[in-house]
């Protein structure tokens, strides 16, 4: 690492590249806003780099110095080093898992966010200008003032068929995808159907393939055209990748087994949406269940703007 | 042999040099291959007839020489054309199947592989293709979806010759293609190779120890000793009246056998 250069050189484009877009409640950006929210300069600054390169190279994975963070690998160590390195005081974080405000994982690190950072929190998307997810795109859509932060276990799709670091990279470079597409023939081949429907490969702006992290596939088609800035943080394999706004992302397929971007066939039993993912629960031993949304604030917003679902009478009664 | 381009070989090697330090992989080796012929270079291990392969498909870079592919020296290719040209007009025949396959997939993914990597996106065709070629190599239809690991090994060489010559290469190298198996398991695939390379008028440069193997397929011989070319000619002329007293040896050393 080279020594710290002085800010005024580094700091301005960074931040406008970090956060583009309107935000009402940024304030201008101080030296000392740059030490904020646990990360040193160094870091800081390091991982700012990595995120800008992502983000002018749409999909490629950019390699930086993961750093040990305060919490196992598991919880998305490259997700929160992403975070740290774009919020700002101004910020309201939301963080949710599997759509969900209120699972140990989100809330372990929306307190560590409140606690490092001090910035304010929020489970409402519309009210976020910085959301870590981890598998899953909210249901209400982004905007332009807004930043999608992914956690990623796995940030090489080809990882699957060919293990040789070295290997994918040079696939990559020379844009030799038809790798992907065997992976997507073996499905069909043992399904009937191409059965992936977690971290389905995308190809962004026509040139990269990238893993979208584990979101359903249901959520694919949010990451194209999307007005707000997506970006991905893998902590145990150190790599950072982005997709700009307004991007073009396409979902690999074959020409006689499109894409198809399915969902559960049901309504939410609790607002009946019919156009939002859902997760199916268990309710008793005998085998009864119910769907309801997994994005948990798109669900409790509708039903307090009196949607109802299915089940919603029997709760009231 | 109508039809081909009779007036530029389809590649010529000149000069071909490969050092290990102070040791000689291969000197001076130059040969054309014409539309349709098979070479086959024979020798001992350590001849040097294995570093001549790996540097003409470019696996190794010679430290001196041409190989010119239709007259253009593949070596000041770019990675991208060379490894495009790899996956097109030429094919790779390793001696272990297992370097030449992908084991985890299936059969049916093994051959679709290069389609798909030339841009082929119909899985249906991809598929109808795929049991096209199982069917020429001798592997069931219903093997399809079996992965490669479940094949014995003649099967699983078949396999690799299939998933090679899927996107009909114009030039295929063989390194000792009959390597490890069993010699009755040997013979059918040497008849199969023998009909594809017929059938298909392929160009081929196959490597081997076996004179049987370059008897039944080779065109012409190359016969390589400690790095050097020392004989070459036609195959009969060569295995029926060797001249270099090393292709004697080699020649006499088989008939003991
Ligand atoms: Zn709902």
């Amino acid at each position: 690492m080279s020594a710290p250069r002085t800010p005024s050189r580094a700091m301005p484009p960074q931040d406008r590249a970090a956060r583009p877009g309107n935000r009402p409640d940024r304030k201008g950006t101080a030296v000392s806003d740059y030490n904020f929210a646990y990360l040193d300069e160094q870091t800081k600054r390091m991982i700012r780099r990595a995120l800008l390169k992502a983000l002018a190279v749409p999909g490629y994975q950019v390699p930086f110095a993961s750093r040990e963070m305060p919490m196992p690998y598991g919880w998305g160590t490259g997700g929160v080093q992403v975070t740290a390195a774009c919020l700002t005081p101004g910020d309201r974080l939301k963080v949710i898992d599997q759509g969900a405000d209120d699972t140990t994982n989100a809330v372990s690190i929306r307190r560590f966010f409140q606690r490092t950072a001090g910035v304010a929190v929020t489970e409402r998307t519309a009210d976020a200008t910085v959301i870590q997810t981890r598998h899953r795109i909210p249901e209400q859509p982004l905007t332009e003032a807004q930043i999608l932060v992914y956690q990623v276990p796995i940030p090489e799709p080809l990882r699957f068929l060919e293990p040789r670091e070295t290997e994918t990279r040079k696939m990559h470079e020379l844009e030799e995808y038809g790798l992907m597409h065997v992976k997507l023939y073996e499905d069909i081949a043992r399904h009937g159907e191409i059965a992936t429907s977690y971290a389905y490969p995308v190809k962004v702006e026509g040139r990269y393939v990238m893993d979208p992290s584990p979101i359903p596939k249901f959520d694919n088609p949010k990451l194209a055209d999307n007005p707000a800035i997506q970006l991905f943080g893998a902590g145990r394999e150190s790599r950072i990748y982005a997709v700009p706004p307004y991007s073009q992302v396409v979902s690999l397929d074959f020409e006689d087994h499109p894409f198809v971007a399915s969902k559960a066939d049901h309504d939410c039993d609790l607002c009946g949406a019919s156009e939002s993912y859902l997760d199916e629960v268990i309710t008793d031993d005998r085998g009864s269940r119910m769907f309801v949304c997994s994005d948990t604030d798109f669900c409790n917003a509708r039903q307090a703007a009196g949607h109802r679902g299915r089940l919603s009478a029997q709760e009231v009664a | 042999m109508d039809g081909a381009n009779l007036t530029m070989p389809l590649l010529s090697v000149q000069r071909l040099t490969k050092r290990y330090g102070p040791r000689i992989g291969c000197a001076e080796v130059a040969f054309d291959l014409w539309p349709g012929e098979v070479l086959g270079i024979v020798g001992e291990s350590g001849s040097g007839k294995s570093t001549l392969l790996s540097c003409l498909a470019g696996l190794q870079r010679p430290d001196e020489g041409a190989i010119l592919w239709e007259g253009r020296d593949v070596l000041g290719f770019s990675e991208a054309e060379r490894r495009r040209l790899l996956r097109g007009d030429w094919a790779y025949v390793h001696q272990n199947p297992r370097d030449g396959l992908r084991m985890g997939v299936s059969a049916g993914g093994n051959v679709g592989e290069r389609l798909m990597a030339v841009g082929q996106r119909h899985y249906g065709a991809i598929r109808d293709t795929a049991t096209d070629w199982l069917g020429r190599v001798e592997i069931a239809a219903e093997r399809i979806d079996d992965r490669p690991s479940a094949f014995s090994g003649g099967m699983q060489q078949r396999l690799q010759i299939a998933r090679n010559l899927v996107t009909g290469p114009r030039l295929v190298f063989m390194d000792e293609p009959t390597g490890g198996l069993d010699v009755s398991v040997q013979a059918r695939l040497l008849d199969l190779l023998r009909g594809l390379v017929r059938d298909l008028g392929l160009s081929v440069v196959i490597v081997t120890h076996d004179l049987a193997v370059v008897r039944l397929l080779a065109d012409r011989l190359m016969v390589m000793k400690s790095g050097h070319v020392v004989e070459t000619g036609l195959t009969d002329q060569v295995l029926d009246d060797p001249q270099h007293a090393y292709t004697q040896l080699l020649v006499s050393s088989v008939l003991q056998v």
